[in-house]
């Protein structure tokens, strides 16, 4: 029997390489094994319409076309040990999985807070379904609500719940929430925005003790402040998930070690033939706008990858040689995207705007309708705008390195 | 012959689609998506790609 191409993940990147597969011409066996029951499903709802109303898994499913219509789902099933050398993958009621080719697509998992005492009630993440369907059922009109992290989720999580009529208080490390990714001037705009709309921010602040006996009561900042609260949500970051590899020969240093054309690295750094990796939990080369290897949590990434990853094992499995080497001359080169809801401002960026050591504002006036420039040693690496889409959209050809 | 429907509920123009099917999807100047409905079946591979990077999922292909 044919061996399948398993892939390890099955949400969007997972999803959309079983899709590339098969519209590359793979008619092969491919089984998908992913840990939530649910069938792969879109995450950026999560912070805001699921949140916000009560919609269950059809509302964010991605639909599972013919394309894919055939490929083996297993699902509420997590891998226990990968074993690249054999070719291997045994998942966690011991059934062996031998594969013709592997693909990584393990994602992230949301990082928690670990101080001594805490509560187990009341203290919330969300980057699964089943995790906005639990916070959902604690915020409503006047909940106190303190959210950690002021980052996206943990700015668009706020614009939801006092959009529910929660009391809302935003507690974060730096200067100004989202100061990495939008720069200080676009970040200082985003928090006006949002205080005005009555949420309350504690920046430069670190929570110290989250007291409370069964349920969250209140949280002690490192200022001495105590915050009252019924529900603590922890956006603080992700961690890749990279356990499973662990007595492999790879190259896992903050990520799976790509090569450019994403297959997985030994740490000598020359790749495994036939292992590949595919969304947030990649670390790969983008030295159109970057000059080292890392991730980037952008929506659009997992996309952009699995069409690679889907057409290059598509084509090496095919036995067509001269096309496989074609397809591996080609470096994977996305233009990151992401945008961002929060209250009535929308926005929306191309590139990678962390990279920049200069920011200019290119059209409109700061705290309306604007698009600002960032660069890097003088040429554009990241665009981002409020509103204005079409003129964001106008700059995304010309973003990225000519000397990288 | 292609049958495209967005859903204009759903949708929120952030008009990643216009990248990946300009023929088919464009945002007029009050930067709101306007699409036609139907395309060439040459079509289809793009608008598939679209349907894929829509941030709002709001892209079909009635078929």
């Amino acid at each position: 029997m044919t061996r399948p191409v398993v892939i390890i993940g099955a949400s969007m990147g997972g999803l959309r390489t079983a899709e590339s597969l098969r519209r590359s011409g793979y008619a092969g066996p491919i089984v998908a094994i992913g840990e939530e029951e649910h069938p792969p499903y879109n995450r950026p709802p999560l912070s805001k319409e699921v949140l916000a109303a009560d919609v269950n898994h059809e509302a964010v499913a991605f639909p599972l076309g013919d394309a894919v219509a055939d490929v083996e789902w297993i699902l509420g099933r997590k891998v226990d040990r990968v074993d690249l050398e054999n070719q291997i993958v045994t998942d966690d009621l011991g059934v062996e999985h031998h594969y013709e080719a592997l693909i990584i697509a393990t994602g992230l998992r949301p990082r928690r807070v670990d101080l001594p005492g805490m509560p187990k009630q009341g203290a919330h993440v969300i980057r699964s379904l089943d995790d906005a369907i639990a916070l959902r059922s604690e915020i409503s009109e006047g909940t106190r609500v303190v959210v950690y992290g002021a980052g996206f989720i943990g700015c668009e999580v706020a614009a939801t719940a006092k959009k529910l009529g929660a009391h809302v208080t935003v507690i974060g490390k730096g200067p100004v929430p989202l100061l990495r990714p939008l720069g200080l001037e676009l970040a200082r705009d985003i928090q006006a925005r949002q205080e005005a709309q009555g949420v309350n921010f504690f920046m430069g602040s670190t929570i110290t003790k989250v007291t409370g006996g069964d349920r969250v009561e209140s949280v002690l900042l490192d200022s001495g402040v105590e915050l009252y609260t019924q529900v603590l949500i922890e956006a603080i970051g992700s961690e890749p998930n990279l356990e499973l590899l662990h007595d492999n020969d790879v190259d896992l240093d903050g990520g799976v070690g790509a090569d450019a054309n994403l297959r997985v690295l030994k740490k000598d750094g020359t790749p495994w033939e036939n292992v590949y990796v595919v969304g947030d939990v990649a670390r790969f080369p983008i030295p159109q706008f970057c000059d080292y290897s890392r991730r980037v949590e952008h929506w659009n990434i997992p996309t952009e990858m699995a069409r690679k990853v889907g057409k290059e094992v598509a084509l090496q499995l095919s036995g067509d040689a001269d096309a496989f080497a074609e397809e591996l001359a080609k470096p994977f080169a996305p233009i990151p995207s992401f945008w961002s809801d929060q209250f009535d401002v929308s926005l929306l960026a191309y590139g990678l705007i962390d990279q920049a050591d200069d920011i200019q504002l290119l059209e409109g006036e700061a705290g309306g309708d604007c698009v600002y420039g960032y660069y890097k040693r003088g040429e554009l690496v990241g665009v981002c705008g409020v509103g204005m889409r079409s003129k964001v959209m106008g700059y995304r050809s010309q973003v990225g390195l000519t000397r990288p | 012959m292609i049958k495209i429907n967005v859903d204009m509920e759903k949708c929120q123009h952030y008009g990643q689609c216009v990248f990946e099917a300009p023929n088919v999807f464009r945002l007029n100047d009050d930067d709101k998506l306007e699409y036609h409905a139907t395309a060439e079946d040459s079509e289809r591979d793009n608008v598939q790609a679209a349907i894929d990077v829509c941030p709002m999922q709001a892209i079909f292909i009635v078929d």
